[in-house]
């Protein structure tokens, strides 16, 4: 897995470095204008957003469930790139809300719990920073929580009649609006999977140098 | 064994209560603070003897959510102090059950403070307390019962770290969200000039929805987190 990560960021890196041309070269949206562009980082990044969720979630169990110590890795690089990510998602959001409705910010129920995931990644990285020892277990369970809101956010735009945009649109996308789309998908996804394991190997690299001076005292 | 679970749970709850009637701490302690914060609220907010609009809702939950915070702090810090949660964990009982008594004592707690704020709300906001009574009680039972949830895993999870006084909020507000969400818009629909019921019953079964989830959520992490 580990040989992959020079692959993945050489890939996602040119891919990334392309983009502006790729999207450049997409139609202009007709209501949209320009703006309409920003959409092409906006979707790839919301929805690595919740898959960082989800991953944090699920290594958060099999770490507190299963007692497998170095899920706890995954699930703080993942918690990481989830506030990257949901940065980026907030970010881009409003860029495109100010031309589409008049103004930057509505609490409109995604955005509303978009902004509120946000909060719980920062709320779990206060906790693994200044918690101390124990921290690991508590933020396992607080990202259990967290990640109870995740399917809230995916349902809830197409549950409550909102302003922001449907999911279903994404599959409907003209073919030259598309293939922009998914390139940089596929870009946003190889550098999110190589961050992950990066950031992940560190942590159970840290681990070990934990134990090893725990082992050198005992000797 | 459903029996056991009650009896454990029912014992921890009136220990806790029993200490509780004894010292009065927490319950004066938190009643004070949920009162200045209304007192400060209508300090900031009344002008000229008249409050505006819609504000008591939102005034209620922030004291109920900022007093209950407060609370949830002490119930574990009391046992860290005597030095009796390792008693407490090691009683031959399921934690599941002991995570139940504390909850329903906290509850207790929390169901007397919010006895003296919401007429105190009534009489400084105007609001119409008692329109409907019986649909304001359930949403303020199912959303403390939430937000209460949460608090006390969080709470006892907190209780063996460094800085758990400001970590406690920091942890719990995000979470909770979704259940002040719920109990403000509930609350605001029953006090709006013509109350909106059907409004009231939605979030009613929102609170009910969330309730399940963190009650379950909680039960399910208390006995590994609580593992040492």
């Amino acid at each position: 897995m580990s040989k992959l990560n020079p692959l993945f960021i050489g890939l996602s890196g040119v891919m990334l470095g392309v983009a502006p041309w790729v999207i450049n070269a997409a139609p202009y949206e007709s209501t949209m204008g320009l703006v309409q562009k920003v959409f092409y980082f906006h979707f790839p990044a919301a929805i690595l957003f919740l898959v960082a969720a989800l991953i944090c979630g699920v290594a958060s169990a099999i770490f507190l469930f299963g007692k497998k110590p170095r899920a706890d890795g995954w699930a703080i690089a993942a918690a990481e790139l989830g506030l990257v990510f949901g940065s980026l998602t907030l970010v881009t959001g409003p860029l495109w809300a100010r031309k589409a409705w008049g103004v930057w910010w509505v609490w409109d129920p995604r955005l509303t719990s978009s902004l509120l995931l946000w909060m719980i990644f920062s709320a779990y990285l206060l906790l693994r920073k200044y918690g101390g020892p124990g921290s690991d277990k508590l933020g396992a369970g607080m990202a259990l929580f967290g990640m109870a809101n995740v399917p809230f956010i995916y349902v809830s735009v197409n549950v409550w009649r909102t302003l922001h945009p449907q999911t279903s649109v994404v599959p409907t996308l003209p073919t030259d609006m598309g293939i922009p789309l998914w390139f940089c998908f596929a870009a946003f996804t190889m550098l999110f999977m190589a961050l992950l394991n990066l950031r992940a190997r560190l942590e159970h690299q840290r681990a070990r140098v934990v134990a090893l001076y725990l082992a050198e005292d005992e000797a | 064994m459903i029996a056991n679970f009650v009896r454990v749970a029912w014992h921890v709850m009136r220990k806790d209560l029993t200490v509780e009637v004894r010292s009065k701490e927490v319950l004066l302690t938190t009643l004070f603070f949920a009162v200045s914060v209304v007192l400060v609220f209508s300090f900031a907010i009344v002008r000229e003897g008249r409050a505006p609009d819609d504000v008591a809702a939102g005034i209620l939950w922030v004291a109920v959510s900022f007093s209950g915070t407060l609370a949830m702090g002490r119930t574990f810090e009391r046992e860290r102090y005597n030095d009796t949660l390792r008693a407490l964990l090691l009683a031959p009982a399921e934690r599941p059950a002991i995570y139940t008594g504390k909850l329903l004592g906290l509850l207790v707690l929390l169901g007397m403070v919010e006895i003296v704020l919401v007429p105190l709300i009534g009489l400084l906001f105007n609001a119409p307390i008692l329109a409907f009574p019986g649909r304001l009680a359930t949403l303020l039972v199912l959303g403390t019962v939430g937000f209460a949830a949460v608090g006390t895993l969080f709470a006892a999870m907190l209780v063996r770290v460094r800085s758990r006084d400001t970590l406690l909020p920091v942890l719990l507000y995000p979470i909770t969200i979704p259940v002040m969400i719920a109990g403000v818009r509930g609350t605001a629909a029953l006090f709006q000039a013509t109350p909106d019921l059907a409004m009231a019953q939605f979030w009613i079964g929102l609170l009910l929805f969330w309730d399940a989830i963190f009650i379950t959520l909680a039960l399910w992490t208390f006995e590994p987190v609580m593992t040492e």
